[in-house]
């Protein structure tokens, strides 16, 4: 221990900073190496971190099953839209530090055998905000479903629409959503699963007209932030307000679901309804 | 008038002076009709110099001026006494800030959907300043779905700062409440024209947004989100909303060239709470005049139409072309 931490008491390890993170739980110290092996859990208390994208695939697919659609497809600006920054340079910047072109990646793949169309959304590409770029993905991914008549899974994470691109972002809740129409007309199976946190323009969209709403355990979901609604009413919010168990016993989604058990319920799911 | 904008001061100072002088006129028995018509001149000029030129965050608060006409004023004057209120949505309650029924516009019967604000403190709470809960939309999701099985269309009156944020709201499912709105709609097999007459305000104006047809009056406005709300989230400062209301591009002249709205219906100068009857006259004859056509197709034309229309909202490029609309 250095003479810090034994004054402080904190149990920061003798490591460089960017090499560990603290549980938002707990606060236990979690070793960024051994994150991914541990699929993001708290090896403390298994709080559900946030799962970057390719962990999140890897977790969901069969190994080295996953075929990447439209990847090259980029953000416009059609509003030239500059608040303290300008749209296209934090596009740029969240493209470096996420290394994906947008906040969803789409794609075919085998979950247990079995051929899905599966769309993981990104909360570390501008907090996952759905632009034309995120509604194109999806909505294609859909239309494919209905093609190829495959199951589709969408993982969402996202603080909503994003209000760079305007009007334009609010339309791909309307794109989205009358896609999943087409798939119900198809007869095909579309699991939306719910992760921390999904709010805003998606939650109103097409992650809340799932067949099935799967949730991670503890994952925030609602249609508006909890800042907003304390502003608006003045009053502090419930514990556990707009958490998963809180939507599950007032009925918006049909399980809580560890990390571990996603692929095998999604599997046996389909078997059952396909 | 209940509601003065500071723009619009100079145009009600001379409205006053004019009044003045009309009262001189008439008490003192003086001719003063050149004064008097000079003065009606300039008011005219004044307001055509102010309201052609609004600056979007003014045009925001045209938008939601406390006289501007409301749902249920629109349907007065177009529908009369044909008009029958159909409440509740069958499963927690009704919610007076939509407002759902049937009524006439000249021979052709049509289901009614709107957002309903207040034009008074008391209303506008009764009403919750137009910001439905889930059951509004689930309200309005059924009379859409009568609308359907009884082969009538619908007629959507758009007016709302958004869907409720609170906490019985994310009780009931807000969320899921639009998600679902929004995708039966695109799928109902009658014609829909919507008609956002005051604030589109995000997923809560969206929500009852899926028409074949959807038009704005021009003081309107249509937005992701509140100039307010932007400015807090992206500025970090609710003072900036003049500017975030610039870089939303919220305007009807900003959405027609965007090619979200079908047309603009023009206001009498000084805003549509200044000649009610003139904005119900144009949407009355819209009606009249596309709901024939629309009624005629067959409803798997309609819905495809429907759905390349919202299909092709968007603006992103893919490398190996340049760019997509």
């Amino acid at each position: 221990m250095s003479w810090f931490s034994r004054l402080t008491g904190s149990k920061k390890p003798d490591i460089p900073s960017d090499l560990w993170k603290k549980c938002p739980n707990c606060g236990e110290v979690l070793i960024n190496k051994d994150l991914p092996r541990n699929l993001f859990l708290c090896s403390k208390c298994d709080h559900h971190l946030r799962m970057p994208i390719w962990d999140r695939i890897a977790l969901l697919t069969d190994d080295n099953s996953f075929v990447e659609f439209d990847s090259d497809m980029e953000s416009q600006d059609p509003l030239n839209f500059i608040d303290s920054a300008a749209y296209p340079d934090r596009i740029k910047k969240a493209v470096e530090s996420t290394d994906s072109f947008e906040a969803v990646t789409v794609g075919e793949a085998r979950l247990e055998g079995r051929e899905i169309m599966l769309g993981v959304m990104n909360f570390d590409f501008m907090g996952g905000s759905m632009g034309s770029v995120v509604g194109e993905k999806l909505t294609r991914l859909m239309e494919r479903a209905i093609e190829r008549r495959m199951p589709t899974v969408i993982v969402s994470a996202s603080g909503g629409a994003r209000m760079q691109e305007g009007i334009y972002s609010l339309m791909q809740m309307a794109k989205t959503s009358q896609a999943v129409a087409l798939l119900n007309e198809a007869g095909l199976p579309y699991v939306s699963l719910l992760t921390d946190p999904t709010t805003g323009g998606v939650s109103a969209s097409f992650a809340m007209l799932g067949d099935v709403h799967i949730a991670e355990p503890e994952a925030l979901i609602g249609f508006a932030g909890p800042r907003v609604i304390e502003q608006t009413i003045r009053q502090k919010l419930p514990e556990g307000f707009q958490r998963s168990d809180f939507l599950l016993s007032h009925g918006h989604i049909d399980m809580v679901i560890h990390r571990r058990q996603l692929k095998p319920t999604l599997s046996k799911l389909f078997s059952l309804l396909l | 008038m209940s509601q003065e904008f500071e723009f619009e001061k100079p145009i009600i100072e001379l409205e006053k002076r004019l009044s003045d002088l009309r009262s001189l006129s008439e008490e003192g028995n003086i001719d003063l009709s050149r004064e008097i018509s000079a003065i009606a001149e300039k008011i005219e000029a004044m307001k055509s110099d102010i309201f052609h030129s609004l600056e979007p965050w003014q045009v925001a608060q045209v938008a939601r001026h406390l006289d501007r006409p409301s749902t249920l004023d629109y349907v007065k004057l177009l529908c009369g006494d044909s008009f029958v209120e159909l409440k509740g949505d069958r499963l927690f309650a009704d919610d007076p800030a939509m407002i759902c029924g049937f009524g006439r516009f000249g021979s052709i019967a049509t289901a009614i959907i709107g957002h309903q604000k207040g034009h008074d403190t008391e209303e506008n709470i009764y009403r919750n300043f137009g910001m439905p809960h889930p059951e509004g939309y689930r309200k309005s999701r059924r009379v859409m779905h009568l609308a359907e099985k009884f082969r009538k269309p619908i007629i959507v009156f758009i007016d709302t700062p958004g869907a409720f944020p609170g906490i019985g709201a994310e009780e009931r499912g807000q969320s899921e409440a639009i998600a679902r709105s929004i995708m039966e709609m695109s799928r109902m097999r009658v014609p829909i024209l919507c008609f956002i007459i005051g604030e589109g305000g995000s997923g809560g104006a969206l929500a009852v947004g899926i028409g074949d047809r959807v038009y704005m009056l021009e003081h309107a406005i249509y937005s992701v989100i509140s100039a307010e709300g932007c400015a807090a989230i992206l500025w970090k400062d609710g003072a900036k909303a003049r500017d975030a209301a610039a870089a939303l591009k919220f305007r009807s002249t900003d959405l027609l060239e965007a090619g979200i709205i079908d047309a603009i219906l023009p206001e009498p100068l000084g805003g549509a709470h200044r000649n009610a009857e003139f904005v119900a006259n144009a949407i009355g004859d819209i009606i009249q005049k596309e709901l024939p056509s629309l009624m005629a197709l067959p409803a798997d034309l309609l819905l495809k139409k429907r759905y390349e229309k919202f299909r092709a909202m968007g603006k992103f490029k893919l490398e190996q072309d340049s760019e997509h609309a």
